[in-house]
């Protein structure tokens, strides 16, 4: 076995079992933890598959922005160091028995599946190649999904701002106009 | 000018239309003017009638009247088997009553200008009229039996309207509910009756009905026996007691004296000249089936025999001048119906020729005696006869008419009545003596009752009090009535309509008339001796036969047996339990399926409760189902 | 990278999705659910990367869904920390067991 496997049995490994620990952790700030280890070992993952961009993107987007979003909300509405309540065990049992049971027929679909691989001799995934696709208007050009996506995170914003913000309490007899 | 099929076509839709437009302008249109479109209307249907059974008549087919088909398309098309057409056609015998239905309606309609003048509803009256004629038009025209069932219930629905005209009156609501309800009840047995016939023959056209016994196919044993009589017999005896019940014959004929309720023209046209004669109609469309079942046709002979003594018997003792007339109604059916039941015997087939000889002709005096009556009552403003008496100076037209329906329905030479009853007797006595026995003691009792109706009525004490007072209006279509009532025994009616078709000679026996005349001479002289002045004979005779007597006035307690039936068979077997079962059986149920859902709906809606992850789940462990579902499939 | 490696990539996208399905049923937090999202998310993303990278070598597309699913994907996150935020305030809780009405 080559190093690069074992690399990525290694990293494979520890991104799962950060994600597991992610979804059973009892406190939720350890939880938060965890899931960023899982979304680092994801983007190792890209380099490995030398994807540079995407796996910058990762770290920059998950690790930089969504993760420290959610320590922030965590910090927000309750202490760190609670114990989550847990649900009850009948849920426990029946969303594992479905997890476990989805895992194992995907898996067991993807091993018995003959996947016809091709040689990837040509690298592909440079941050060039990626920006002169998500500007071109020719065919296979990416410029009005990237124009949608800005529209979408425009509206995003100014939907956060409109749900999120505090309303002043007003004066009696003055009706809320939120 | 039009074709045969267009002119039988006009014949009932002229009423029709002329219903729908009367009925439906109501109020709007001027009373005269919506009398005179009903007039006018059957009028036409009159002339087409009469062209049209003319230019039948004078075109035989190879000698013999047949059934003539004018036209028939498909209307309901059930099954390869079952398929109902419209159509119309023409035998001698629709083309005796369709004369005979215009003419009549045509007098009716024009006596009931005078008579119902001035009425609430004096358009809807004309309206209803026309729907009647149009109906029984239809009714007597129609190709095939389910499309004469249609008609037959419209008749009886407009006679359902006619008698409770008067609806503001109890007693007539009670009439036309009791009519109604009694046809309706008989007619049930008619609508089986045809479906038994039906399956038998494959067929609903009267021609194909008739080809299928004539041509000999018909084989008990094939079509199955019920009670060692055939299918197709008890279709027949069940197609009869919807005739009987339309034309009021015993153990069904108890609607007919309370329908005199409605107004008198129209028990005139209705309840004594047409559609109480539908009955024999149908037994006539029928009767080359009829006639080959014997065990059916002693059936008609004997409840029309029955029919004829009990309501003469009946009539004797009634008040009121309405149902004297109905009774006697009853009672000349009842002959009508004999006279085919006894056709049946060989030798005797001209009993087809003198029953529709016989209706022929009472139709016509029948309707003058009731528009007489009509006539009387507009007068005296009473049924009662008691409040009657010494009309004969006010009302001299009247009394002579009324005098020639007496003669006539008397069977007094040489009035109509005579020749039918005549030839009715004679067949009687070809084939059994014993209902010829019967039908002669009828006769002397039609004789005694109808001359002590006119006595009554015209002679005996007077009443300063009552001012009769005749009218030309009234007089003039009972003046035209009066005529055939008198000459229509002169029609060579056996060279038109007989059993075969094919025209035959009858001749009057002059010695066989004897006896007939002689006992219709008797009644009228008893009824002359009781009648005639104000004398105490009456009574003695009355309490003499108390026992026949109170029997009469009851009427043979046939209201109350069958409020008896009614009540006990009806109510307490039927009604009783089926309302129990309703209750608690019915309902129970439906309520507990109603609480089962309420409980079941409780439980379900938990699953709805709300919460995300639960949602979740169900969503997950769908997908996953769904997966190992598709798995399986392509497995397999 | 070896392409024998594909498999054992997809099962590992796999349980990562599995894993989110998982958390996502049995965390009763609201943020913690949301991570459980991303969690689904990322198993998504690496099966685009790796298919384009190991079936389709000469083609973007797979990366650009991936880039664009993390887009939408912050966008997500923030809404719903907005939402979990306004629930918060509403019931002073973010157990979903408690946002259970349509206020």
């Amino acid at each position: 076995m080559e190093s690069q496997s074992v690399l990525f049995y290694l990293i494979s490994g520890l991104t799962a079992f950060s994600a597991l620990l992610a979804v059973t952790a009892s406190q939720l700030f350890r939880s938060a933890i965890y899931l960023l280890f899982s979304l680092i070992g994801i983007a190792a993952i890209y380099f490995m598959l030398d994807q540079d961009f995407i796996a910058a993107v990762q770290i920059i987007v998950y690790v930089g922005g969504i993760v420290v979003l959610i320590i922030f909300s965590i910090f927000l509405t309750q202490d760190s160091g609670v114990e989550m309540r847990k649900s009850e065990w009948w849920r426990i049992a029946a969303s594992g028995m479905a997890a476990l049971s989805g895992f194992l027929l995907t898996a067991l679909g993807l091993v018995e599946y003959n996947f016809v691989t091709q040689s990837d001799n040509l690298v592909t995934g440079g941050v060039k190649e990626l920006g002169r696709a998500l500007l071109s208007l020719n065919a296979g050009g990416y410029v009005l999904p990237f124009e949608m996506v800005g529209l979408l995170l425009l509206a995003a914003m100014i939907g956060c701002i409109v749900i999120a913000v505090k309303l002043k309490e007003l004066p009696e007899g003055k009706e809320n106009i939120q | 000018m039009f074709t045969p099929a267009t002119e039988a076509i006009l014949i009932p839709l002229i009423p029709f239309l002329l219903f729908g437009i009367i009925g439906l302008a109501g109020r709007r249109l001027p009373e005269i003017f919506s009398a005179f479109l009903g007039i006018g209307g059957i009028l036409a249907s009159l002339l087409f009638s009469l062209h049209l059974s003319v230019s039948y008549f004078s075109e035989p087919v190879q000698g013999a009247f047949v059934l003539k088909e004018f036209f028939s398309f498909p209307w309901l098309n059930f099954s390869e088997n079952l398929k109902i057409s419209i159509g119309l056609v023409a035998d001698p015998i629709s083309m005796l009553m369709v004369v005979v239905i215009c003419s009549v309606s045509l007098m009716v309609q024009w006596f009931s200008l005078t008579y119902m003048k001035g009425e609430e509803r004096f358009q809807m009256y004309y309206a209803f009229l026309s729907l009647f004629t149009g109906s029984m038009l239809g009714l007597v025209l129609s190709s095939n039996i389910f499309q004469m069932y249609i008609f037959w219930e419209l008749v009886g629905v407009s006679s359902f309207l006619l008698i409770g005209f008067y609806f503001q009156k109890p007693s007539a609501v009670a009439a036309s509910k009791k009519a109604f309800i009694v046809t309706r009840f008989a007619d049930l047995g008619f609508l089986i009756g045809i479906l038994l016939l039906s399956y038998e023959t494959q067929t609903m056209e009267f021609k194909g009905i008739l080809d299928y016994f004539k041509s000999g196919n018909f084989n008990p044993e094939v079509s199955g026996i019920w009670m060692s009589h055939s299918l197709a017999a008890w279709a027949l005896v069940l197609i009869f007691v919807g005739a009987a019940g339309k034309s009021a014959m015993f153990p069904l004929h108890i609607w007919l004296p309370d329908a005199m309720e409605g107004p008198t023209p129209v028990s005139a046209l209705i309840h004594a000249a047409t559609m109480v004669v539908a009955g024999v109609f149908l037994v006539g469309r029928l009767f080359p089936v009829y006639s080959l079942f014997e065990g059916v046709m002693q059936l008609v002979t004997w409840i029309g025999v029955l029919s004829s003594i009990l309501a003469a018997i009946i009539a004797i003792s009634q008040t009121d001048i309405k149902r004297v007339l109905a009774y006697s109604t009853l009672s000349q059916i009842g002959y009508m119906m004999f006279a085919l039941g006894v056709a049946g015997k060989a030798g005797a087939e001209a009993g087809f020729t003198a029953s529709f000889f016989h209706l022929f002709t009472h139709a016509f005096f029948k309707s003058l005696l009731f528009l007489a009556a009509g006539a009387i009552i507009h007068a005296v403003h009473s049924n009662e006869v008691e409040n009657m008496g010494g009309l004969r100076k006010q009302m001299p037209i009247v009394h002579w008419l009324f005098l020639i329906g007496c003669l006539a329905i008397s069977g007094v030479p040489p009035f109509s009545g005579f020749f039918s009853k005549e030839e009715i007797l004679l067949n009687a006595w070809k084939s059994q003596p014993l209902v010829y026995g019967f039908a002669l003691i009828g006769s002397g009792l039609t004789a005694f009752y109808m001359f002590r109706l006119f006595f009554l009525v015209f002679y005996n004490k007077s009443h300063s009090d009552v001012h009769g007072h005749e009218s030309m209006g009234l007089n003039f279509p009972m003046l035209l009535l009066a005529i055939p009532a008198v000459f229509a025994g002169f029609v060579p009616f056996s060279s038109y309509v007989t059993s075969t078709g094919l025209p035959e000679e009858t001749h009057l026996h002059l010695m066989f008339s004897i006896a007939p005349v002689g006992i219709g001479l008797l009644g009228i002289g008893l009824a002359y001796l009781f009648y005639f002045k104000q004398n105490s004979l009456p009574e003695q005779w009355a309490s003499k036969l108390s026992g026949l007597y109170k029997l009469s006035r009851g009427k043979f307690y046939f209201d109350e047996l069958w409020r008896a039936v009614y009540q006990i068979g009806l109510i307490r077997a039927l009604a009783t339990p089926a309302a129990w079962i309703d209750k608690n059986l019915v309902d129970g149920g439906l309520r507990m399926g109603a609480e089962k859902t309420l409980r079941l709906g409780d439980r379900v809606k938990l699953i709805q409760n709300g919460k995300l992850q639960d949602y979740v789940l169900y969503f997950l462990m769908g997908i996953l189902a769904l997966i190992l579902l598709t798995l399986l499939m392509i497995q397999s | 990278m070896n392409q024998e490696l594909l498999t054992p990539l997809l099962i590992l996208s796999a349980f990562l999705f599995f894993t989110g399905v998982y958390g996502f049923v049995t965390r009763r937090n609201m943020i913690s659910m949301l991570m459980s999202a991303e969690l689904m998310l990322n198993s998504a993303n690496i099966n685009f990367v790796a298919f384009n990278k190991f079936l389709y070598p000469g083609k973007l597309d797979g990366m650009f869904f991936t880039l664009f699913i993390i887009t939408i994907a912050a966008a997500e996150a923030a809404l719903a920390i907005a939402i979990i935020i306004h629930v918060y305030r509403q019931t002073k809780s973010i157990d979903v067991k408690d946002a259970d009405q349509l206020i």
